[in-house]
């Protein structure tokens, strides 16, 4: 689409989603949002760059190819499991580090898992919009 | 124990790795491995029969099952025979592979059967064992199917796989039976794994007992290729030659043997294993020796003659006397060791000349004589001439089958018919192509590289040595290996000569005779090959060979027909089928599930009946449409409603959800808008009214459902405890998040491992369509 006010537009927006994604992510375990939705969140704002521009464009913002975001993000929800095992807890216990923040952000190994999912459905999905597009 | 089990196995996913780097002499290197394993093995040297060592961890103590490895003799001589026989064929890999970029591949491979082989053969734990005889057969299959950009290979790996596999299935239900009846037999269940706890315990009264029984045979049978299971060995021939020498008639394809002669305390005070190993045994042993007759290529002679060896080890186990089982000792030593140099001098042959068609063979011996040196020994302890080890076997052999009550004649005369066939193979393979006076398939043929010659000439030396002087083999091992087949002490005194009481006189005629025989039928092997050929090539069309091609066929014809049936192409076939499998399958316990009475009243303001009317109007206006964008804009604005409607019960999570999925869905339909085929509407009213039918099935499943959801007397606690626990255990407030990423993070972990397949599904069939049309995809 060759639209100079939608693409004008989607450069302003598209890291507005981008953080708002982020931030849905962050939040998720004490408020709604989550890493799926987070990740869907993310997944509108390269989807909608690819239509303002096209795939290509996408695909160079996004930086790293989606199939290698995809792995990298089942390994993560999936390794974020295996530090329990270390003190004889049942895999996917959730371990959290003992550290204040000064804010209500928690670390530990469910945020892991939770940034495990939003790569995952970032890199799945995006993997899906761009292979249909560009067919 | 373990260490010895777990070094092969850390070392061979670095054997390509050090290939890569120090080229193909890195095999000696490599040979280390099983050298030090056989080192520690021979520590324990010489070993008292009737004693153990064992050692124990635990693993899954809740369902018994235990780390637990034995040392005794049986399985500190299989220990020796697979470190042993291992080195020399890692040895002979780099010799025959060249500069073969697979080296690496082949001697990973070699390794990691080798730490799965240690495994079966020092387990104790019956469970343990299993899980290593599951790894034997699939490193078995990698290795059959090793050159595997050719179709046959492939086939054969596939074959051997289904069959040791199907028989794996069959040991493991026969493993769990056997514990049970042990259990049921108030053994306690730490106990009722173990092997050496379960030894001499008299379990046969049991009524799980017979079952169990028969279905550890059956997986020993297919392991180690017995009637009617045996045809896929000859067909693993198309494995590398070293990979035939270790694995298929040295090592693997004794693990049936061993698993039999290690279970024989157990199971071997009933009629039935005796007659069920006697019988098949032997009926093995006499129709491979024929069958190996019929053959012209080396190895699959060599396999044929491996199963019938195998027929007479599993024979001997079940007659089960003192004597059979020292024959059987005596035997499976000799055989491991010749028949694996037999195997690598094929090998060599094929080196050097190109062709493993013993017609086409012949007059070596000037050019290669080492390998016709080895060539000779081991043939001749094949079979079973003076003063080879071959020869003490053979000769125990014939004692125990003329030592027995019943039969013992017909089995002598069985054993010694075989024999004749086995003889006349063995100089068939190692004698004939270096000795006959004919033309050369390849005039420059010229000597193995001392890599390959390494293994047969050990091999066959040792054959040598311990038939000169047995004394040294059963003082260290043997009597030990005979008391642990046995469960009863046995001592060995082997000897060349056994003086004249009437026995061994028998024995030493009737192997004269067969020795006889066997060259006799040398001689006429041209003129009756092809005719014995002929015969096997007919009967072969009916025999379990054929059995097995049915069935496979069958299996994958059925596969393409049902995949033809459901998957077409056409999206709204897929569509319909997955909606009416959903209605089949949940009428039934709908239809038993809550009565819908108990359905209380639903709590609705007006603004929630607005909605529900809203999306309403949607979905019908959309299944009304003329047009595809209108269809899409309505099922999105349905959609939304949904979303609304979450809303408004306060699941803002669920909400958020669905409004996403419903951007990116018109998202990536205006991607795609343009691609697709024009909007089409069905021609025929039937056509619009089963549509409509599904549907309308489809859609009160899933009311019928969720009301059910409703009326089922949940306890209200499940709700009310993931809320009360959320924070104190999970530190979270958001409930629904606490669930996906804490208390059922396994299914989440699960879910988001679909989503990752569905998106390179998606992927592959674009890219691989694309391919298939000749375009070059974009990586």
């Amino acid at each position: 689409m060759n639209s100079p006010v939608f693409q004008a537009t989607t450069r302003v927006i598209t890291p507005l989603l981008l953080s708002f994604s982020l931030f849905m992510l962050l939040r998720g375990h004490d408020q709604p949002g989550g890493g799926f939705i987070g990740g869907l969140l993310a997944v509108t704002a390269f989807a909608l760059y690819a239509l303002a521009f096209d795939a290509r464009s996408a695909r160079r913002l996004l930086g790293v190819s989606p199939r290698l975001l995809t792995a990298v993000g089942l390994s993560l929800a999936a390794v974020s499991g295996v530090p329990a095992l270390w003190w004889g807890e049942p895999f996917m216990r959730g371990l959290w580090l003992p550290l204040a923040l000064p804010s209500e952000l928690k670390l530990g190994t469910v945020l892991l898992f939770d940034v495990g999912v939003y790569l995952t459905v970032l890199g799945s999905v995006l993997l899906t919009l761009l292979t249909l597009s560009e067919e | 124990m373990l260490w010895m089990i777990l070094i092969p196995l850390v070392a061979a996913p670095a054997a390509p790795w050090l290939v890569r780097r120090l080229g193909r002499h890195v095999g000696p290197l490599l040979a280390l491995v099983p050298i030090g394993v056989g080192l520690a093995l021979a520590i324990h040297l010489p070993m008292e029969p009737g004693t153990w060592r064992l050692e124990v961890l635990p693993w899954v103590p809740e369902l018994g099952i235990h780390l637990a490895f034995r040392l005794d003799g049986l399985s500190i001589t299989f220990g020796l025979l697979i470190s042993g026989i291992g080195a020399l064929v890692l040895t002979y890999a780099g010799g025959y592979m060249g500069d073969d970029p697979r080296l690496g591949r082949l001697c990973g491979l070699l390794l990691m059967f080798l730490a799965a082989m240690l495994g079966v053969v020092f387990s104790d734990d019956l469970f343990v064992l299993f899980v290593f005889w599951e790894l034997t057969s699939i490193a078995s299959w990698l290795l059959i199917g090793f050159k595997h950009e050719q179709a046959e290979a492939r086939d054969s790996a596939r074959m051997a796989l289904l069959v040791t596999g199907a028989g794996g299935l069959a040991l493991l239900a026969g493993l769990v039976l056997l514990t049970a009846a042990a259990a049921g037999s108030g053994i306690p269940l730490d106990r009722a794994t173990r092997i050496s706890a379960l030894a001499g315990v008299g379990l046969s009264g049991h009524p799980l007992f017979t079952p169990s029984l028969v279905l550890i045979v059956v997986g020993a049978f297919s392991k180690s290729a017995q009637m009617p299971l045996h045809f896929w060995l000859p067909r693993a021939m198309t494995a590398p030659t070293p990979v035939s020498a270790y694995l298929h008639s040295a090592t693997m394809v004794k693990a049936g043997v061993y698993l039999l002669a290690r279970l024989n305390p157990v199971l071997g005070d009933s009629g039935l294993w005796h007659v069920l190993l006697t019988l098949t045994g032997a009926a093995t042993m006499l129709v491979a020796a024929v069958m190996a007759a019929g053959q012209s290529d080396l190895k699959r002679i060599l396999a044929y003659t491996t199963v019938s060896v195998l027929g007479t080890l599993t024979m001997l186990i079940g007659v089960g006397t003192d004597l059979a089982i020292k024959a059987a000792v005596v035997y499976l030593v000799a055989h491991a060791c010749y028949k694996a140099a037999l195997f690598m001098i094929a090998g060599s042959i094929e080196h050097a000349t190109g062709t493993r068609d013993v017609r086409r063979l012949g007059g070596l011996g000037r050019a290669m004589p080492v390998t016709a040196a080895s060539g000779l020994l081991a043939a001749l302890s094949m079979a079973g001439a003076p003063p080879l080890f071959g020869f003490i076997g053979k000769e125990l052999l014939l004692k125990a089958k003329l030592d027995l009550e019943y039969l013992g004649v017909v089995l002598a005369l069985t054993a010694g018919l075989a024999n004749v066939f086995l003889i006349a193979m063995a100089l068939v393979v190692a004698v004939r192509p270096f000795l006959a006076s004919r033309t050369v398939a390849a005039p420059d043929a010229h000597e193995a590289p001392p890599a390959m010659l390494a293994g047969p000439l050990v091999l066959a030396a040792a054959g040598l040595f311990v038939g000169l002087v047995p004394g040294v083999f059963d003082a260290a091992l043997g009597s030990a290996m005979a008391s642990a087949i046995g469960g009863r002490t046995i001592i060995m005194k082997l000897k060349l000569w056994h003086g004249l009481d009437p026995a061994a006189l028998t024995a030493l005629l009737i192997s004269a005779v067969t020795l006889a025989l066997g060259f006799a039928v040398f001689l006429r092997f041209r003129a009756g090959l092809s005719r014995l050929a002929g015969r096997f090539a007919r009967l072969g069309r009916h025999g379990p060979a054929r059995a097995y091609e049915r069935l496979y066929g069958g299996l994958m014809d059925l596969a393409a027909a049902v995949t033809r049936a459901t998957q077409n192409g056409s999206l709204r076939r897929y569509t319909r089928l997955v909606l009416l499998a959903l209605v089949a399958t949940c009428v039934y316990p709908l239809s038993r599930a809550v009565p819908l009475e108990s359905v209380g009243p639903v709590e609705w303001g007006w603004h929630e009946a607005a909605v529900a009317i809203l999306a309403l109007v949607g979905a019908v206006t959309a299944v009304l449409s003329r047009s595809r964008l209108s269809a899409i804009a309505m099922v999105g604005i349905t959609g939304i409603l949904i979303a609304v409607l979450f809303a408004l019960f306060s699941a803002p999570d669920l909400a958020i959800t669905q409004i996403m999925v419903e951007a990116l869905t018109v998202i990536l339909l205006v991607l795609i808008f343009h691609r697709l085929p024009a909007f089409s509407h069905l021609r025929t009213t039937a056509a619009r009214l089963g549509d409509a039918a599904t549907a309308a099935a489809a859609g009160a499943v899933m009311s019928l459902m969720v009301l059910v959801a409703v009326a089922a007397p949940l306890p209200a606690t499940v709700s009310a405890q993931m809320a009360r626990l959320s924070v104190p255990q999970a530190k979270g407030r958001n409930v629904v998040n606490v669930i996906l990423v804490d208390f059922r993070a396994l299914d989440t972990l699960g879910e988001t491992t679909v989503v990752a397949v569905a998106g390179l599904g998606v992927y592959a069939l674009v890219k691989l369509s694309r391919r298939a049309r000749g375009e070059g995809g974009k990586p």
